[in-house]
């Protein structure tokens, strides 16, 4: 089975978020980044599993410069067999997929991973842009993931159950949770990563098409008042007149 | 009750990362998350119920935490010094046990057998050290021999096939868990050399040290050898005298001069965020001066000391780092982390001496860090000798 995960590259969970002075752009400085939980953790891991069952290949294929190759050697070192680096800071989530596609549409890769989500700007949107440009069909928010060589078989909880379809290889699908469990790279995967191929292709031109007007960071925490629970005539008040939401 | 979440959150404040390779930052990231999920969730309890959670061992050896520096072949992880230290510095953030607990695997057990051992000693044990089937230990300080292990009387008498081993270790990380011990004694000509004892030789036990209020959840025991027949294949060919011992020493003291400031890192993390949180007089702590001077001083030390092992890394992978050099290292780090730890105590009030927080923990485990491997008072006089040419030790 021939795989390809995209990995994406955001800031570090407990790192703290601030923007650049005039709003417009996220300020990296000082900033730790990590590989996407998401793609790590569900789509590589998966794709790993998949590896291992099936037999075939993993590429993880990832839009960043060369300040990224630190997270393409962990997707080595968890198991990817090769990597792809798209050599460009990417603008927008079309730039990302627009720049996957091209590197995909050759390759005949019977199932392209994904996360989600990235955990910076949490759009979701890589994983159908990208399907609908390779003219593949596409699932998203899959919670378990499975293959015969043929078919994926994929399933995602929906409202009051679960979702199973069966959908002829290939396919893009987008990875949560339950779709496989974090695998921390061991010493010796790390060090059998420096020996696998990481490829730098240049990108092609596409024009931005998402132009971020205004970041802002959320208003703080506010905190938690305390209601007696035979008091709760103050209750309905409260949610009535200062949350608002009755 | 323990801790809840392991909300730990590096510092680097000179960016000291820019001077690691891929390779360090990926060993420190992976263990890093292990600690986080393995070691932080129930490292409290094990060290409140004084048990060594031994099914660590096991785990520890599927990241790759023994022996990293050895060769692949022989069950290491084919990585360098600096990468070994970075691991060293990240399970000490969990806990200085479990720190030990590593060290003493790769480094004075996997270490001294790839050496000094044979091919044949070489092949039987260290792919099943490195994979975590047998756990070793090293038996080298004695009842009445610690800093001056030279005077040891644990001794070896030949006969025929098999040197007869009398004697007793003290004070041995791993004792009671181990498979497999690297023992020193002396020969009948005085020489000290080393063999390995395995678990299961009639005469051979090594009954647990209780009471210790300080690396609580790692095993410490004794090793006791009455009439030990162990067979003379299993005498380390290429080493004799105390440069044997010593040199394993070396290796575990640079781990350690790495690792202590993983505790450090801990304290200083828990203790600033609190200064953050606790609202006294109306605003955080962190706002007043006396708990930014502790801080500022903290972050000092710290940066310090990563520069410190950062450089010592460096003359390491070269094979250029000296006894003297790492006991420097080794003295200086384990102090600051120690002082580190008392400070942030002291800025966590009365939750500092609970286990609500990592504090009180990691400095009574630096207490035996100060002293194992070399008592701060004696790596002080090893940097004296090397820098006025005169012993102190025999006067």
């Amino acid at each position: 089975m021939k795989l390809l995960v995209c990995i994406n590259k955001t800031p570090d969970t407990t790192a703290r978020i601030s923007f650049t002075s005039d709003g417009t752009k996220f300020d990296s400085s000082g900033v730790q980044f990590i590989m996407n939980p998401y793609d790590e953790w569900y789509a590589l891991v998966r794709a790993v599993e998949l590896k291992e069952q099936l037999g075939g290949t993993v590429t993880a294929v990832h839009v960043g410069s060369a300040d990224s190759d630190t997270i393409i050697r962990k997707a080595l070192a968890i198991g990817a067999d090769d990597a792809i680096r798209i050599n460009k800071a990417p603008t927008d989530a079309f730039d990302i997929a627009h720049q996957i596609s091209v590197i995909a549409r050759d390759q005949e890769y019977d199932m392209i991973l994904l996360g989600k989500e990235s955990i910076d700007y949490n759009s979701a949107e890589v994983g159908p842009m990208l399907a609908e440009l390779l003219e593949l069909p596409f699932v998203g928010f899959a919670n378990k993931v499975e293959s015969n060589g043929q078919q994926a078989i994929v399933s995602r909880d929906i409202e009051g159950g679960v979702e199973t379809a069966i959908i002829p290889l290939p396919v893009v699908v987008s990875a949560a949770k339950g779709t496989a469990e974090q695998r921390i790279p061991n010493m010796r995967g790390i060090m059998m990563a420096k020996s696998k191929p990481l490829k730098v292709v240049e990108p092609l031109e596409v024009a931005q098409t998402v132009l971020p007007v205004q970041f802002e960071l959320p208003s703080g925490r506010t905190t938690c008042r305390m209601i007696d629970p035979d008091n709760m005539e103050q209750l309905v008040e409260l949610l009535h007149t200062e949350a608002k939401v009755i | 009750m323990a801790n809840k979440e392991d909300r730990f959150q590096s510092h680097d404040h000179y960016n000291v990362d820019a001077l690691l390779e891929q390779d360090h930052l990926l060993a420190r990231d992976a263990v890093r998350t292990w600690v986080k999920q393995s070691v932080s969730p129930i490292i409290e309890d094990y060290s409140e119920r004084a048990e060594c959670p031994v099914h660590l061992f096991k785990e520890l050896a599927e990241i790759g935490a023994f022996g990293p520096s050895l060769p692949i072949k022989y069950g290491g992880g084919g990585m360098d010094e600096i990468a070994y230290g970075v691991i060293m510095q990240e399970l000490e953030r969990g806990d200085s046990g479990i720190r030990s607990m590593a060290s003493v695997q790769g480094s004075l057990v996997m270490y001294p057998i790839y050496r000094f051992g044979s091919e044949e000693q070489r092949i039987k044990y260290l792919p099943k050290l490195g994979a975590g089937e047998f756990v070793g230990c090293f038996g080298l300080t004695e009842p009445d021999h610690g800093s001056d292990p030279g005077g040891m009387t644990t001794h070896i008498v030949d006969d025929g096939d098999v040197y007869i081993l009398n004697g007793a270790k003290m004070w041995i990380t791993n004792a009671p868990q181990a498979d497999v011990a690297v023992v020193w004694a002396k020969d009948q000509e005085g020489a000290i050399r080393g063999l390995i004892v395995e678990k299961g030789m009639s005469g051979f036990s090594a009954p647990e040290i209780h009471g210790k209020w300080s690396l609580r959840a790692s095993s410490t025991g004794e090793l006791v050898f009455e009439d030990v027949r162990v067979p003379k294949k299993n005498l380390l060919p290429d080493v004799k005298g105390l440069k044997g011992p010593l040199s394993c020493l070396s290796k575990a003291r640079y781990g350690i001069a790495w690792g202590a400031i993983g505790a450090a890192m801990d304290c200083y993390d828990s203790a600033l965020r609190y200064s953050l949180e606790r609202q006294q007089f109306g605003r955080p702590i962190g706002g007043f001066q006396l708990t930014q001077k502790k801080l500022a001083e903290m972050i000092t030390e710290i940066t310090k000391a990563q520069l410190l092992a950062w450089r010592l890394g460096t003359l390491a992978n070269k094979g250029e780092a000296t006894p003297a050099q790492i006991s420097m290292a080794k003295r200086n780090n384990v102090h600051m982390a120690l002082e580190i730890a008392r400070e942030a105590r002291q800025i966590h009030g009365g939750m500092g001496i609970t286990n609500e927080y990592p504090i009180m923990r990691h400095m009574m485990n630096l207490e035996t860090v100060l002293t194992y491997e070399g008592t701060h008072d004696i790596h002080l006089l090893i940097t004296g000798h090397n820098v006025t040419g005169l012993d102190a030790f025999r006067g």
